[in-house]
């Protein structure tokens, strides 16, 4: 932007800040430097239009909140003013643990997408006096954030209700699907990023995570489209759906003394014994508790239940064949696996 | 939300409408001062002032412009023109206010949560309608959360640590001494970082995985030039040291590419994937590709499958009555 321009729009603002009536654009023409054109010539005229357009876009990006109205109504031509009560920042007075706890928030995006309005969002705090230190001593933590691209689209179109379209992939997914939302809340959960909402397709309420979405998300449709259900607890739909699984089941291990530290971690008791360690461990199933042993080897052998035991020796037999030189070999070259 | 504001024109608009506040609060403050707090340069804010200095209230007589007064290198507001205060937030800015506080608030062992809780009621009034019903939530439980207390509390006094720590690259349960320097949380998962005594380096320990913690009568010594990791990236940059290992898998391994750093993920086609990550541990590689099970085949290093080989056969061997 020029220094003409900006000067003028500047001007622009003051000028409007200070009246209270509505002063048309004729009328600010003839005030504001920079605006300066004879009405009498269409095409210098619709110059001074044209300027006077991007000017009020200009204003309006920024967030100056540009009110319209007419002045009386024998004068039906539009005028303009700044209400100061909407464009200024109201009164923060900060105590100093609070201006640190600001100084310490901001700094959480520095690795992330939101770092320059958080810093244009201090300098409006700096500008109504609040002295905001963003070198403030940490509150015992050092906290570091990082957002998704998803991010900043699903947060406008939840809080604007719109619609939105993006591809979804899950690793197990061989394409991406593409799936259409309507966006309750973004949540951050376990340092992870999910959006919940209701899911078009499926048409059931369904929690996705931000980095799996590997399209831009595009916004469908007008805002306003949907309300969300009153007394939705956005954080424990995501709670439900990456929750912790329950290990209604127990099994009996005989671990050699000294190793697999792991596994004993999640011991319910151990018993030292003539040929090992006695360790009884809960599980969910049978086949995903025999991917957890497997992975310690000889170290671990599985006495009871019978149902672990089989689970395990089978996933050993496949491996011992999948491992086998001549599998290797062909699995090498591109072969099909398992 | 709107791309945000790079060097362009309505960045110097929005800076110039604030600085006539920014200044009248600090009257007589320095030039030098202001421009390192506003992140611009000693000239660019002179010509920032040099250009404010031209504006004010129609007539543009001399009662009706901006007005400074310099004394030295010293500046003080002396008519503001009626742009006296800061423009409100707008939506981008109380998003990423707001909800950096509300997910500080949600850090594990955060101190002064009250300030923090403080902070944020002030900011969300100030923000008016930009912050109101802010679809953002946060939610940091985690585990090892009840060890925080301590961790900080050694990092607070500069005490040394006797740490039982569980080393998962190795699968083992060992004591050690460290010198504390901060407490982390990255990834929704807190640490330790410290210089470990043992390993004479800077290392992060993983709250959960730390099985007990003395705090020790004894003043931790980082050497100085024990340094804070950059963390930016996440909490294990993969070394290009330590050893590649590559392996070919199928559907149901997939979910390691979103688990762990790979360097390489390659689709070789719906069922096979080729994958690529590095190692601190060939014994670790041995047990990730034991858990996967025949859905991997091991494209490299060779003693990692020599290694899967022996071990799922001598495992085998152990239920010969089966």
């Amino acid at each position: 932007m020029s220094r003409n321009r900006t000067e003028r729009l500047v001007n622009l603002v003051i000028c409007l800040l200070s009246t209270r009536r509505f002063l048309t654009a004729a009328q600010i023409a003839a005030t504001v430097p920079g605006y300066e054109h004879d009405p009498e010539d269409p095409r210098d005229h619709e110059a001074f239009q044209r300027k006077f357009e991007r000017d009020k876009a200009e204003l309006r990006d920024l967030g100056v909140p540009l009110e319209t109205g007419t002045t009386s109504i024998v004068d039906p031509e539009p005028g303009y003013r700044i209400a100061r009560g909407d464009y200024a920042l109201p009164d923060v007075h900060l105590e100093p643990d609070e201006t640190a706890a600001v100084g310490i928030a901001a700094r959480l995006w520095q690795h992330a997408g939101l770092a320059a309005a958080a810093t244009s969002g201090l300098l409006k705090l700096r500008a109504a006096g609040v002295d905001v230190d963003l070198h403030a001593a940490t509150f015992g933590v050092e906290p570091v954030v990082t957002v998704d691209k998803a991010f900043g689209p699903l947060q406008t179109a939840a809080r604007e209700r719109r619609q939105v379209r993006f591809d979804y992939r899950t690793p197990e997914d061989d394409a991406a699907t593409s799936r259409r939302l309507q966006p309750w809340g973004v949540v951050s959960w376990r340092g992870r990023w999910y959006v919940v909402g209701h899911d078009l397709d499926r048409a059931a309420t369904r929690c996705f995570r931000l980095s799996r979405i590997v399209s831009d998300v595009r916004m469908v449709g007008e805002p306003g489209a949907f309300t969300t259900p009153e007394n939705t607890d956005l954080i424990s739909h995501v709670a439900r759906w990456s929750g912790p699984v329950d290990h209604p089941n127990r099994a009996t291990v005989l671990v050699q003394p000294g190793r697999a530290a792991g596994l004993r971690r999640f011991a319910e008791s151990v018993s030292a014994g003539p040929d090992g360690d006695r360790v009884v461990v809960s599980y969910s199933d049978p086949d995903g508790f025999a991917r957890w042993i497997v992975g310690y080897g000889a170290d671990v052998v599985v006495l009871e239940p019978e149902e672990a035991r089989k689970a395990t020796v089978a996933r050993l037999r496949d491996l011992v064949a999948a491992f086998a030189p001549d599998a290797q070999a062909r699995a090498e070259h591109g072969a099909a696996i398992g | 939300m709107s791309a945000p504001r790079g060097a362009g024109g309505g960045d110097r608009l929005a800076r110039l409408l604030n600085l006539v506040p920014y200044l009248l609060a600090r009257p007589g403050i320095a030039v030098s001062e202001a421009a390192a707090d506003l992140g611009v340069s000693d000239r660019q804010l002179r010509e920032d002032l040099e250009l404010l200095w031209v504006c004010g209230l129609p007539g543009y007589g001399p009662g009706d412009l901006i007005d400074m007064a310099f004394d030295g290198d010293r500046v003080t507001i002396t008519y503001d023109a009626g742009i006296d205060r800061p423009l409100r937030l707008n939506q981008d800015e109380a998003l990423a206010l707001v909800v950096a506080l509300r997910m500080l608030a949600q850090v594990p062992g955060v101190q002064n949560l009250d300030a923090v809780e403080r902070a944020l009621a002030k900011i969300e009034s100030a923000a008016g309608d930009a912050a109101a019903d802010l679809p953002v939530l946060a939610s940091q439980t985690s585990a090892g959360m009840e060890r925080v207390a301590d961790l900080q509390g050694a990092v607070a006094r500069r005490h040394a640590m006797r740490l039982t720590y569980y080393t998962a690259t190795r699968d083992e349960i060992t004591e050690r001494v460290v010198d504390p320097m901060r407490v982390l949380v990255v990834g929704g998962r807190i640490y330790l970082e410290a210089w470990c005594r043992r390993a004479e380096a800077v290392r992060r320990f993983r709250a959960d995985r730390i099985e007990s913690a003395t705090e020790l009568d004894e003043p931790a010594a980082p050497p100085p030039d024990a340094q804070f990791t950059d963390v930016s990236e996440g909490i294990f940059s993969p070394s290009p040291e330590l050893p590649l290992v590559t392996l070919r898998i199928g559907r149901w391994s997939r979910w390691i590419t979103e688990y762990y750093p790979c360097e390489q993920v390659v689709e070789e086609s719906p069922e096979r994937w080729l994958v690529s990550l590095r190692a601190s541990d060939l014994a670790w590689a041995r047990r990730l590709v034991l858990g996967l099970g025949p859905d991997v085949a091991v494209l490299g290093p060779p003693e990692l499958v020599t290694a899967v080989r022996g071990e799922s056969q001598s495992a085998l061997s152990a239920y010969s009555d089966v």
